[in-house]
């Protein structure tokens, strides 16, 4: 492996150590300062050297596997550095998983490390032996079996390298028992090249060239932008970008506060629960400029009717992702940070005032049909849409907000406000219920000096509510509010709409969320009313510790607008 | 889109993962795998897979992109028929008594071009390399004596064009750091 990579030279003197220091000394050559874990038998000499490290690593037992990948995730996300998480073999590794699909889906950089049996018992059926190197693969960007203490350093060299190089994604590398304990020879050199790996693509300046031209001479151009502006941290080149050219600019989930909610230019979201405006007008721009975004389904509707009219510009990392869904008239291979600021120098100043006013046109007619009632005071229960205005009335746009999976989430990108980048936390590819809670926790020891809101439905919670063990352990201050509907509302919608109110299995019978919140020692109190919300979330707000505030809402409220399955996006419903 | 057999040749590190990585993208698809081989290729300690699948070209172009993204794979490639020079070796077990009794199977033996590689007092095995069509017209043609054992590798293959794997490796050997 040695000579199919490039490391920088020698940096750290050559030291007799275990595998398992070797491990944790690699980790602070990377510059990890927080790890997220669990312990058990296979894992037990790196916990070991963890005790002893203690004052350089910060070590959080999570309450579960599944938490210990989520809670890397929201670190990493919202500051840019790999997470960390760590697991026992067998079951622990296998809790991982689900993490791990979900840091694949949305290119989150991670580097897992499990434990394993000791190799003489590798294929025994050993007591909590799993082949997590074989149950990981279609969901790593990349993932290795350690046997030998010899290869940590370079193998853990370059799993840090490949999770946060390029697109993103998440490493697994699974030690056996006996290489942890074995002796090597260590020393550790930063992995900076793979030769059967190119991170990014070389960017063609023809290629740049002909998108300028084609932006500059449209008349009716639209920017799609996804969380490759964020990963690429090309968030004031996009801006730049949009600022000089005048061009409306829409979101994917997760590209969602890389440019301030508040920018004129910002037009909101595309995609199934988007807004009305650039979900209509995809497909009638001229061209369609998707800046790091992958085409997921949930954003183009039926392929078919997707914004045939247009001319399509891919700016993409991914090569993979060149006509994978969507033909490109014109592929812009690179990071967006190199290619857009190539592009910069090639567009001409525009205002597309026409253009624009057409999404005003839109945005008025869902104001009246959709906002309006999402956010009427005269309903007798309260609605969601009104608690997420009322956290961005308190937060003035500078929080973290994280979201799980369901209505709240989509209400939630729908009404969030946000002013700075990396500020929206959500599951997007996979959509995993129960992201939220531990994805809160890293987020808040990630950016400690920011606000982090969490916002979880009745359901999701309860998938990971045992997080809040971690909450309470670790002191971290993050505030969790609850959209309690007592349904999956979600499928409930799907059942209404599509399954003749047969509403299976979707009612939820709750617990008391208050006195379990107050069983962790976190404060808590619950919303019933309207009249108490506004106190409520400025209390939570307010408050210097955790803090969990159900919200008790409307029941069987539903997410408008709505691409129903198999429509265009331009048939986009408002009721 | 009309689908039809695609060679993919896939140069990779040689890694232990490696095939179940590869063979996780056919399945995510749902594409049946017709034949695999994987060996030593032509540049020293780099793998070389010949995956032949039936899909339709739209489908192709994608695998290949999703192969590439593979980090441990160098490059990949897929090709027609019409561009590759392919073979592939059948190994067919008779009784020595048919083969003793029946000329005629001498006969087909001659005139298929296939070799006789053991001779046993209880069985011989006859060896055959070709295209899929001949070495399934003799399978053919053997299977009314009852054939004992019959087995065939997968499809080994090289282009008509140069692969130019050496120098991309090697412009990664002499430009360090990028």
């Amino acid at each position: 492996m040695e000579s199919r990579t490039i490391s920088v030279e020698k940096k750290t003197a050559q030291v007799t150590v275990s595998g398992a220091e070797a491990v944790i000394r690699c980790l602070l050559e990377e510059g990890v300062e927080t790890i997220y874990g669990y312990p058990g038998g296979a894992i037990m000499p790196i916990y070991d050297e963890l005790y002893k490290y203690r004052e350089q690593v910060h070590h959080v037992l999570t309450r579960h596997e599944q938490g210990a990948t989520h809670a890397a995730q929201g670190y990493a996300r919202v500051s840019g550095r790999v997470g960390v998480a760590m697991a026992t073999s067998g079951p622990g590794a296998t809790n991982l998983v689900t993490g791990i699909a979900d840091a694949q889906m949305d290119s989150t950089p991670l580097v897992c490390i499990t434990g394993q049996v000791g190799s003489h018992l590798l294929g025994s059926d050993a007591f909590q032996e799993i082949d997590i190197v074989g149950i990981s693969t279609p969901v790593t960007k990349w993932n290795y079996q350690v046997t030998r203490a010899s290869e940590i350093p370079a193998v853990l060299a370059r799993a840090f390298y490949i999770a946060r190089s390029g697109r993103p994604g998440p490493v697994l590398i699974d030690i056996t028992k006996d290489a942890q304990f074995e002796s090597l020879e260590y020393s550790y050199r930063k992995c900076m090249g793979i030769r059967s790996y190119t991170p990014a693509p070389e960017v063609n300046l023809l290629a740049v060239e002909r998108a300028a031209r084609m932006i500059n001479s449209a008349k009716k151009p639209l920017i799609v932008f996804g969380q490759g502006v964020i990963l690429g941290k090309a968030e004031k080149l996009l801006r730049e970008v949009v600022e000089l050219t005048g061009v409306p600019a829409a979101w994917t989930i997760l590209g969602l506060s890389a440019l301030p909610s508040d920018h004129p230019l910002n037009v909101g979201m595309v995609g199934m629960h988007g807004n009305y405006a650039p979900n209509m007008l995809t497909n009638e721009c001229d061209v369609l400029i998707a800046i790091g975004m992958r085409f997921d389904d949930r954003v183009t509707g039926n392929l078919e009717r997707y914004a045939k009219q247009a001319q399509v510009i891919h700016f993409e990392i991914d090569p993979a992702e060149i006509n994978k869904n969507v033909p490109a008239d014109i592929p812009v291979l690179g990071n967006v940070r190199q290619t857009l600021k190539l592009l910069k120098e090639f567009l001409v100043p525009n205002s597309h005032r026409n253009w624009r006013q057409q999404f005003e046109d839109l945005d008025q007619i869902e104001r009246t049909k959709v906002i309006s009632k999402d956010l009427d005071i005269t309903r007798p229960a309260l609605g969601m849409a009104e608690v997420i205005t009322e956290v961005n009335r308190c937060s003035q746009g500078n929080a973290v907000i994280v979201s799980d999976v369901g209505q709240h989430q989509m209400v939630t990108c729908r009404y969030a406000r946000f002013n700075q980048s990396r500020s929206n936390i959500t599951s997007g590819g996979l959509g995993t219920m129960g992201f939220a809670l531990p994805a809160a926790i890293g987020a808040k020891m990630g950016a400690p000096h920011r606000e982090v809101v969490a916002v979880i439905g009745d359901g999701g919670y309860q998938m990971t509510i045992q997080e809040l063990g971690t909450i309470f352990q670790t002191k971290v201050p993050v505030k969790i509010v609850i959209l309690n509907n007592s349904f999956l509302g979600m499928v409930r919608q799907w059942q209404q709409m599509f399954f003749d109110q047969r509403y299976a299995s979707t009612e939820m019978v709750n617990p008391d969320f208050v006195a379990i919140a107050r069983g962790y020692h976190i404060k808590a109190r619950q919303v019933n009313h309207r009249s108490e919300l506004e106190d409520g979330v400025r209390e939570m707000m307010e408050s210097k510790e955790a803090y969990f505030l159900e919200v008790k809402v409307e029941q069987q409220e539903n997410v408008f607008p709505m691409i129903q399955t198999g429509d265009s996006v331009s048939e986009i419903i408002l009721e | 889109m009309e689908k039809k057999n695609f060679t993919v040749s896939i140069y990779t590190e040689n890694n232990l993962g490696l095939l179940s990585r590869i063979a996780a993208i056919f399945l995510k698809r749902h594409i049946n795998i017709e034949s695999i081989t994987a060996s030593q290729s032509e540049v020293d300690q780099v793998m070389r897979f010949i995956i032949v699948v039936r899909v339709s070209p739209e489908q192709i172009r994608k695998i290949i992109g999703q192969l590439e993204k593979q980090i441990e794979v160098i490059r990949a490639f897929y090709h027609t028929d019409e561009d590759m020079i392919f073979q592939e070796t059948a190994l067919y077990k008779i009784r020595s008594s048919h083969f003793v009794e029946d000329l005629e199977i001498q006969n087909f033996i001659k005139e298929s071009n296939a070799r006789i590689v053991t001779v046993t007092s209880g069985f011989f095995v006859i060896e055959k390399t070709g295209r899929r069509h001949e070495t399934e017209s003799l399978y053919e043609k053997l299977k009314p004596y009852g054939l004992m054992q019959f087995v065939r590798s997968g499809t080994i293959a090289v282009t008509r064009n140069e692969m130019q794997i050496s120098g991309m490796l090697e412009k990664f050997n002499s430009n360090p750091i990028s």
